[in-house]
């Protein structure tokens, strides 16, 4: 008894314990790649804004190295620097030896949500919001419901008025909120929207959770630009959050759950693609396999899973235009979604089809490959760091002159509007989807 | 570290730009080599008033300080070796001006060399030093180390684009040398500091030179079925006074990996590419890659490809940038050498370098300057195993040794730093390294700027000095 204590004793003063136990743990084979050559420093939204080895890609994952080695504890800094951290992936583009950053970070806050506790307010909102809100789709439909009400009582304006947001801190934040739409996406689940003219493909699309009360438009939008070109819509009932959300922010268990329901319901059914508008969603229902296990049936659903999934973008570029377009003489702008991009490596899909329109003149944006500070929940949790990108970013999209800014997420698209009000620029923030439908529109 | 020196670094640059604790000084001890060193602060000036404030403290201290910029260097140059502080560029970086009719930009140390490249290209200009690592690096690290790239064949180093300084001294006193203009009289202090691995001065500003893009621009790709008829090629070349842009070569075992990542097209079952690069004015530029193609096929390349658009040239040039990176992708980390050998010399050191590969049983893969002779082979390895991490040492001693035998040098680029110091008697004579003492006791009598770094310690004179095992060599199993 007292040898085995003793020889545990040694090996523990010869390589200390990893600062990481229980599940999801960040896996050598992962981190071993990083070479800390640096080429990913200047990609990356906060090295640039503070400077920081710690808050740079390099400096991160050395930090996850260190816990692992036990050099590190599994403390208040480390939280700090992975929480300040966009999961926008930029270093994965810039990443010459391929590390997959954004599976190590979400790793690294898998272990932060189960090793280290944080301040009880913040507890009870995650667990609220990733395993009691964002899983059924009910309860976003009633709290909707309030927000519609104070949104469009006169509340708001009284709010944002009387000052009182201001003194509780929650001014920048509130302005963040999404607008709630007066008729919800619910209805449509379970419908199925025919092809116009000769079918060219069958496909299922991906509503969301946050999306379906205050993004119905967009949706709609994206039936009608897949319907002209030939696509049979299928908005297959049951399915819920994808889950991205929890994902990012450690609460790995709660999107494996959603994870499960999502499988189960679009594997139903035999579909050419599954569709998503949601930069932001694509990027977590294509990495669904991150979150089961190789080997086991539910990492094999993931896969068959993943191969079908597209951004609405990338599949319309792909599938090629069919419908007329009327003309639209237009000076717009592109911001690339970072899950997009960088998720998602999808660059050039978006500006393909701006161009397609007839009289769209596409001016590129400086640095249009950096995050706008919107990252999922980043802006309500981070929303300092996230205002400072938010004002960089309208920088260089007031510079281009272009009156419209064209994105492909709707958290890109909450966080430009914002951001084209708070600094006044004058300009209009659409979805790729939504230019799209509007010269469908007029066509018809 | 004393805390009152702390206290004084609050007081003068405000808490959020100094660093003390710890966790934060880990994040310090490592750049892109394989050196190791953890500082005991680190602070982040932001003019050079605050950094002459910064040095004074030091001396007061009697403490030992560097400069670092992005941390992209390859001999351990940014590392404190002796504990210290490092004072960090990263909130130095604006472009203070740009001077397009004097085709000039005045930089603070911390702007990436392709910023800056991007801020002047809508006026067709562009900062000619090309690092592998220009998407990352500093101006400030380029200056110190007097970096160079694939185009330096034609453009030369760093130095030949740094017309004026503005410098920190070890004892605070801020200077300037030369200017806008290029300065013909006196001494060359601008030349003197250029690559002087921050050892004499801290650099605040840099006053560089633009170059105006090239008329015409034309990207080859030599693909080979030998090594020896690729070194040959390139050897052909120099004879026929063809005088190309950049003229690198990639071996077949790097390539590999690089079209894994790229997917540029690159041919994964030759031996060897060139990529090469000829630009000038549109008639020249055919007449050039005419002449190149010629020679390659006389020396039995297999292909020779020329890039057609743009799009296919930038893809091309990442396969060669990211080569390295591209070599983290099978192999947990790697020990680049850095070695110059006469153009003449190539075909029997890359058997040599075989040899060495064979001999030590360990991966070796090819990425070099073939246009000038500046090789870099990466040995690749695991840190986990120690007892190969010791032959990869032996086995980038064994290169080095080589490449001076054949009378070549240390460095092409990456600067002696920590990583080679010691092996500077094998090439400069005792009376050489004494006069290097000398300069560097005029500025930095104390040494306190930089310290164990360019000029040995005497330890072990002429042995390779066996590197810290890496960090991660502690992994738990
Ligand atoms: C993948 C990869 C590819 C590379 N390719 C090349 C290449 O093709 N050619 C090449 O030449 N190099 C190359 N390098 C090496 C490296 O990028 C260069 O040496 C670069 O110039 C270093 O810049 P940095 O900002 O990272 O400097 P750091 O690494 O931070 O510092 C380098 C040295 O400069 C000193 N220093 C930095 N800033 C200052 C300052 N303001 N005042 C005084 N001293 C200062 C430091 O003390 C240190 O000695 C490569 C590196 C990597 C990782
Ligand atoms: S993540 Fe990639 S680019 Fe960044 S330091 Fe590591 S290896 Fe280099
Ligand atoms: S994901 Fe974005 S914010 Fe996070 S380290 Fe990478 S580049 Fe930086």
């Amino acid at each position: 008894m007292t040898e085995t204590t003793a020889n545990t004793n040694q090996i523990a003063a010869t390589a200390p314990a990893s600062g990481f136990s229980g599940a999801d743990i960040p896996a050598y084979e992962d981190y071993a790649h990083c070479v800390h050559c640096g080429l990913c420093l200047n990609q990356c939204p906060t090295y640039k804004l503070w400077g920081l080895e710690a808050d740079s890609p390099r400096g991160r994952i050395r930090q996850i190295i260190l816990v692992d080695q036990g050099r590190l504890p599994l403390g208040d800094s480390f939280v700090q620097h992975i929480d300040q951290c966009l999961d926008c992936r930029a270093c994965e583009s810039a990443c010459p030896s391929g590390v997959q950053y954004g599976k190590l970070v979400e790793s690294a806050r898998a272990q932060i949500e189960q090793n280290y506790r944080r301040p009880l307010f913040s507890r009870l909102a995650r667990d609220f919001v990733f395993r009691r809100l964002l899983p059924y789709p009910h309860r976003i439909a009633i709290l909707a419901r309030v927000l519609y009400l104070y949104q469009r009582s006169g509340l708001q304006s009284l709010a944002r008025a009387s000052g009182i947001l201001g003194l509780l801190g929650l001014a920048d934040r509130e302005r963040l909120l999404p607008p709630i739409d007066r008729k919800f996406f619910f209805s449509s689940l379970g419908r199925t929207y025919p092809a116009i003219g000769q079918r060219r493909a069958r496909v299922a699309l991906f509503a969301g959770c946050v999306a379906q009360v205050s993004f119905s438009k967009l949706h709609e939008a994206t039936i009608r630009v897949l319907t002209a070109n030939g696509c049979e819509v299928v908005v297959p009932a049951g399915q819920t959050c994808c889950g991205a959300l929890a994902a990012h922010a450690g609460a790995r268990d709660a999107a494996r759950g959603v994870a499960r329901t999502n499988l189960d319901v679009f594997l139903k059914d035999d579909f050419d693609a599954i569709i998503t508008n949601a930069a932001g969603c694509g990027s977590t229902l294509k990495e669904y396999g991150h979150l089961f296990p190789a080997g086991t049936a539910e990492h094999s659903k993931a896969s068959a899973f993943q191969k079908k999934m597209r951004d609405a973008t990338e599949f319309l570029a792909d599938l090629g235009m069919t419908a007329p377009l009327a003309e639209l003489p237009l000076r717009v702008t592109y911001q690339d979604s970072c899950h997009l991009l960088h998720g998602q490596k999808i660059r050039e899909a978006p500006r393909k089809l701006l161009r397609a329109i007839p009289g769209v003149e596409l001016v590129e944006m400086n640095m249009a490959d950096y995050c706008c500070g919107s990252a999922g929940s980043y802006n309500v949790t981070e929303t300092e760091t996230s205002l400072a990108l938010l004002a960089e970013k309208m920088k260089h999209a007031r510079a281009t002159g272009a009156p419209v800014i064209v994105t492909a997420n709707p958290g890109c698209l909450l966080q430009m509007r914002a951001g084209a009000q708070i600094h006044s620029t004058g300009q209009e923030v659409v979805h790729v989807v939504e230019l799209l439908d509007r010269v469908l529109a007029k066509s018809h | 570290m004393n805390p009152q020196l702390i206290r004084d670094l609050i007081a003068l640059l405000g808490p959020k730009a100094v660093l003390s604790s710890p966790e934060d000084l880990m994040l310090y001890e490592y750049d892109g080599s394989v050196e190791l060193g953890s500082p005991k602060c680190v602070v982040f000036p932001s003019s050079a008033r605050e950094v002459s404030e910064i040095v004074r403290l030091a001396n007061r201290y009697e403490v030992p300080l560097l400069g670092r910029g992005a941390g992209t260097g390859l001999s351990g140059g940014a590392i404190a070796r002796d504990g210290g502080m490092v004072v960090a560029f990263s909130r130095m970086n604006r472009i203070l001006e740009i001077d397009a009719a004097n085709m000039r930009a005045v930089v603070q140390p911390g702007v990436v060399n392709l910023d800056l490249s991007r801020a002047v290209d809508h006026l067709g200009l562009y900062f000619a030093p090309d690092p592998s690592s220009q998407k990352a690096c500093t101006i400030g690290g380029n200056v110190s180390e007097n970096s160079g790239g694939p185009h330096t064949l034609a453009y030369g180093v760093t130095t030949n684009h740094v017309t004026g300084l503005e410098l920190v001294l070890p004892d605070g006193e801020i200077v300037r040398t030369g200017g806008k203009n290029l300065e013909t009289s006196g001494y060359d202090l601008n030349g003197l500091f250029v690559g002087s691995e921050g050892t004499l001065a801290l650099v605040t500003e840099i006053t560089v030179r633009l170059t105006r893009k090239a008329e015409a621009v034309k990207t080859l790709l030599a693909v080979y079925d030998t090594i020896d008829d690729t070194t040959e090629s390139v050897f052909e070349i120099t004879v026929r006074a063809i005088t190309p842009a950049a003229c690198e070569m990639l071996d077949g075992f790097t390539l590999r990996a690089v079209e894994d990542y790229v997917h540029a097209g690159f041919p994964k079952d030759c031996a060897a590419v060139l990529l090469i690069e000829v630009e000038g004015l549109s008639e020249a530029v055919e007449a050039q890659a005419a002449a190149i193609t010629e020679v390659c096929k006389l020396h039995r390349a297999r292909e020779v490809r020329v890039a057609r658009d743009d799009r296919e040239r930038a893809l091309l040039w990442k396969g060669r940038k990211e080569a390295f990176g591209a070599l983290g992708r099978i192999s947990p980390m790697y020990y680049v050498q850095d070695g110059v050998i006469p153009r003449t010399r190539l075909p029997e050191t890359l058997r040599r370098i075989a040899e060495i590969a064979a001999k030590y049983e360990l991966q070796i893969g090819n990425i070099f300057h073939a246009g000038d002779g500046n090789l870099h082979p990466l040995i690749l390895f695991d840190e986990r195993d120690r007892a190969q991490f010791d032959r990869v040492v032996a086995a980038g001693g064994e290169i080095m040794r080589h490449c001076v035998d054949v009378g070549g040098a240390l460095t092409g680029e990456h600067g002696i730093g920590m990583e080679k110091n010691e092996l500077m008697s094998l090439i400069f004579s005792p009376e050489d390294l004494a006069l290097m003492a000398r300069v560097r006791a005029a500025f930095n009598p104390e040494g306190r700027l930089n310290p164990g770094k360019v000029l040995p310690l005497g330890k072990g004179c002429g042995e390779i000095r066996i590197p810290h095992i890496p960090a991660s060599a502690a992994t738990p199993a």
